[in-house]
């Protein structure tokens, strides 16, 4: 069964016709030729799919597209707007990355993240899980506990830390 | 060897050149590469571990809309070659284990091509199967020679008599675990078959080497064939070698000339289809005097082959060159059972093979009474024991000493059990790293000027994350005397140069001394001031001191260990590697492979493990949720330093590769950590809680 859905992809009205099966992820990538978004494992545990949807991270491999009808997604790309976020300028520096594929998806969940840390959001490593969290607090135990669901198996993890502890600052 | 290459932009930390690309997700990968109206690939699988396939019903999928050919044993053309018997799929009813490819469904969308696949009905006479691993396993053998043309077995004097007379010994069992090296980008290929030619957008380690190795397989010249790799994934070594989805979806691609055909394998079918690490057993036997002095050193491995092609991990390697004793043997037997074949896993031979040993050591050290350090400082040898030749540069001490200085270590208690925080028992342990120099002839390198200062410089070299476009440029930048703007590097294209695969740390050596090589000639010919247009062309250059000497990187890794005295739960807090590997050609992208390499390593320690179902011969945990890879707070402070290591004999640029280094000793290391917090000596591989509960 096929349906018709509207999406704003990086700033960008997009329509598409898609089956119902189909993954937010697929409509991305195979329908609307937006790369950015990595398949990892398909099934919501590695990460490297995040975006942000509605501002908020998001695995789209997780989410079938014809219930995203209207949803506004920003991926690493649209992050970078006409040149880069500086997200994406402190992974640079830190070279918090070393293949590339998780990366997109780690950008985009740092920016979630850092986003949700703002918003007074706790984590499982705060000291008070039912209060709430100050960015100052934001510490690298903070971050790594936030960051555990996007998977670098290259191994990037200290540099990706240290990008984000600037990047949040 | 000629002069070493005078630094310039090597050894500066050079921002990673496809850095830009690859933080706002626009550096093309395989499977994003856009081509006009794909079909989309899902393979049929066996779910029997070895068996017989009588019947296969492939109707009711023909019958679904959209469908547009399935493949099997029944219909697909005859390969051209069964030599390699990973890749010689689709040819007979056979099934060699759980997992193997059985034919293929090629449709419109994915969806309909994954509905399709489960429709097909495939009835296998099963038979029994053989695929657990034991170091008693009856059908245990002694293969020819082990990965890649090391000999199999090897022995001075006579370790037995050694042991027997000696003050101490160590006689211990280890054993690691059955690891998947999991690149983050899974397999992918997209295939066009058209007009004789085969075009691949491939996840792979080596453009060349994977058309090499398939063109044969389809009866079609390596010309016939283009692999185009811009970016890859990572790989860790299981894009090292050609395996059988590639053959997969070329016979697709040739059901549908002219049609675009997309196939990634999902992360479960990378389990059994992408090659793995297999489980070791080591009996590992250290013989020696009252201080620590060696007498006699063993290595005994028993692994696993499958049965219908064989790989032999060479677990026994770095103990035949690792510490100086008069006796030293080491053995490799294989147990041919019904699984996948393994292969080549980040440092194949070192990893699993300095885990026995350096964790043997650290046992010695106890039974001796003597700093960890100091007993490896004792047996330091003054030339490659194997081999008699000299080192053309061993720092190993150095990076001990070093890398004491910078942990704190000094002044440490042994003692076990002996510092506690809260409930938390806290322990230190250290472990050598090695990685032999792999210097890899058969790469060819193009310079041509272009204009205004700027040089086209091509080979078909790969980078997986290693950072490779980068450092080639800045080594091509230093051979011809311009800044690192200047180059435009082609790269990952058979269109380009032949190259060498990305593996055994050998690609920045053998590309980069490739480049040297052909810059040294542009300028012979057309000395400094080029016209538009000139190029010269140079192949890998021969190293004659390559014979006279042995060549190895070393490095020393400490870890701090906290484990917890009710649950068991083990942490690593710091974990620290200093390193002796040549010139570093750029400190940043360096420093990310180490300490990528080291994160695997307590990856490895603490978490990676296949468990096998004896039942059904397949992994169980094939997933993320169930095999467990290092996440981000799983790691603490980790970090990786270098010394200075002056080496004019290795090769131009007076680098040794880094990219597997960082993996071996890590595990060994957090081991005698643990031991030296609780008490408990493991042997037994990943280091999981309820190893501490007794």
């Amino acid at each position: 069964m096929d349906a018709e859905i509207t999406l704003r992809v990086d700033g960008r009205p997009r329509q598409c016709t898609v089956d119902t099966r189909t993954t937010l992820l697929d409509t991305l990538r195979e329908h609307l030729g937006v790369s950015a978004p990595k398949k990892g494992c398909d099934h919501g545990q590695c990460g490297s799919c995040t975006v942000l949807l509605d501002g908020r991270r998001v695995t789209t491999c997780l989410a079938f597209a014809v219930a995203q009808n209207g949803a506004e997604i920003t991926t690493a790309e649209g992050l970078a707007g006409d040149g880069e976020h500086p997200m994406q300028r402190a992974f640079l520096d830190h070279d918090g990355f070393q293949c590339g594929f998780c990366t997109p998806g780690q950008i985009c969940s740092a920016v979630g993240m850092v986003d949700e840390a703002r918003a007074g959001w706790p984590s499982a490593v705060t000291p008070d899980v039912a209060g709430s969290v100050d960015i100052d607090d934001l510490d690298d135990a903070e971050i790594r506990e936030r960051m555990s669901g996007n998977l670098c198996r290259c191994g990037a993890y200290v540099n990706i830390v240290s990008a984000i502890r600037e990047a949040a600052r | 060897m000629t002069d070493l290459l005078r630094p310039h932009a090597v050894a500066t930390p050079v921002e990673r050149l496809d850095g830009p690309a690859k933080v706002t997700g626009t550096a093309p990968y395989a499977f994003d590469h856009a081509v006009p109206n794909p079909a989309y690939l899902h393979p049929l699988q066996a779910a029997v571990a070895r068996g017989r396939v009588t019947d296969i019903d492939t109707r009711p999928a023909e019958e679904l809309d959209g469908v547009l050919a399935v493949l099997t044993h029944r219909n697909a053309p005859r390969l051209a070659s069964d030599e390699d018997a990973e890749l010689a799929i689709l040819q007979s009813d056979e099934v060699a284990f759980r997992g193997q490819f059985l034919g293929a469904v090629i449709a419109e969308t994915p969806e309909i091509a994954r509905q399709a696949a489960s429709l097909v009905r495939i009835t296998v006479d099963e038979q029994e199967h053989q695929v657990q691993l034991r170091a008693d396993h009856r059908q245990l053998y002694v293969p020819e020679e082990v990965n890649p043309t090391f000999p199999t077995d090897t022995s001075q004097g006579d370790v037995d008599l050694a042991a027997r007379d000696a003050a101490i010994t160590v006689d211990e069992r280890y054993t690691t675990a059955w690891y998947h090296n999991n690149p983050m980008e899974p397999h992918s290929t997209v295939a066009l078959w058209q007009d004789a030619t085969l075009t691949l957008y491939d996840s792979t380690q080596g453009a060349h080497p994977v058309r090499t190795a398939i063109a044969p397989v389809l009866g079609l010249d390596p010309e016939q064939v283009r692999v185009i790799a811009p970016h890859v994934g990572g790989g860790f070594g299981s894009k090292g070698t050609a395996h059988a989805h590639l053959i997969l979806a070329a016979l697709a691609a040739r059901e549908l000339p002219g049609h675009w055909v997309k196939f990634a394998l999902t992360r479960q079918q990378m389990f059994s289809l992408a090659g793995y690490r297999t489980p070791t057993i080591q009996r590992v036997r250290l013989a020696a005097d009252h201080e620590g002095r060696l007498s006699g050193i063993g290595v005994d491995a028993v692994e696993q082959t499958s049965r219908f092609k064989e790989f032999a991990e060479q677990t026994g390697i770095p103990a035949r060159t690792m510490y100086a004793a008069r006796n030293r043997r080491s053995t490799h037997r294989l147990a041919p059972l019904d699984v996948p074949v393994p292969s080549w896993m980040r440092a194949p031979g070192e990893c699993p093979g300095m885990f026995g040993p350096e964790v043997a050591m650290d046992e010695l050290a106890t039974a001796c009474g003597l700093d960890p350090i100091e007993l490896r400082i004792r047996n330091e040898p003054h030339v490659d024991p194997e081999s008699g030749k000299p080192f053309s540069s061993r720092n190993l001490i150095a990076c001990l000493r070093d890398g004491a200085h910078r942990f704190g270590w000094d002044g440490r208690d042994p003692t076990p059990r002996g510092r506690r925080d809260g409930r938390w028992l806290v322990g230190t342990g250290v472990a050598s790293s090695t990685y032999p120099v792999h210097y890899i002839p058969g790469s060819a390198a193009t310079v041509r000027y272009l204009g205004e200062g700027r040089y086209r410089v091509e080979v078909s070299a790969t980078d997986l994350g290693t950072g490779a476009r980068t450092v080639l440029a800045q080594i091509a930048a230093d051979a011809l005397g311009v800044g690192v703007e200047r180059i435009e590097l082609g790269i990952g294209d058979t269109a380009l140069p032949v190259a060498t695969v990305a593996g055994g740390s050998s690609g920045t050596i053998s590309w980069g001394s490739t480049i040297v090589e052909a810059a040294r000639i542009f300028r012979h010919e057309y000395g400094d001031n080029p016209s538009e247009g000139d190029e010269a062309a140079g192949t890998t250059p021969e190293n004659p001191a390559a014979e006279r000497f042995a060549m190895r990187a070393f490095g020393a890794q400490f870890a701090e260990v906290r484990v917890h005295e009710d649950t068991g739960e083990v942490r690593v807090p710091r974990l620290l590697g200093v390193f002796a590997a040549g010139r570093i050609i750029n400190p940043r992208t360096a420093r990310s492979q180490l300490i990528g390499g080291m994160t695997m390593g307590l990856s490895m320690a603490l978490h990676e493990e296949s468990v096998l179902d004896p039942r059904f011969g397949h992994i169980v945990n094939h997933d993320f949720a169930e095999y467990h890879v290092a996440a981000n707070a799983d790691v603490g402070a980790l970090d990786a330093h270098w010394i200075d290591e002056d080496d004019p004999h290795v090769n131009p640029l007076g680098a040794k590769g880094i990219g597997e280094i960082g993996i071996v000793g890590t595990a060994a290391a957090i081991v005698n950590a643990a031991y030296h917090a609780t008490g408990v000596r493991v042997r037994e591989l990943p280091v999981t809680l309820d190893k501490f509960l007794h």
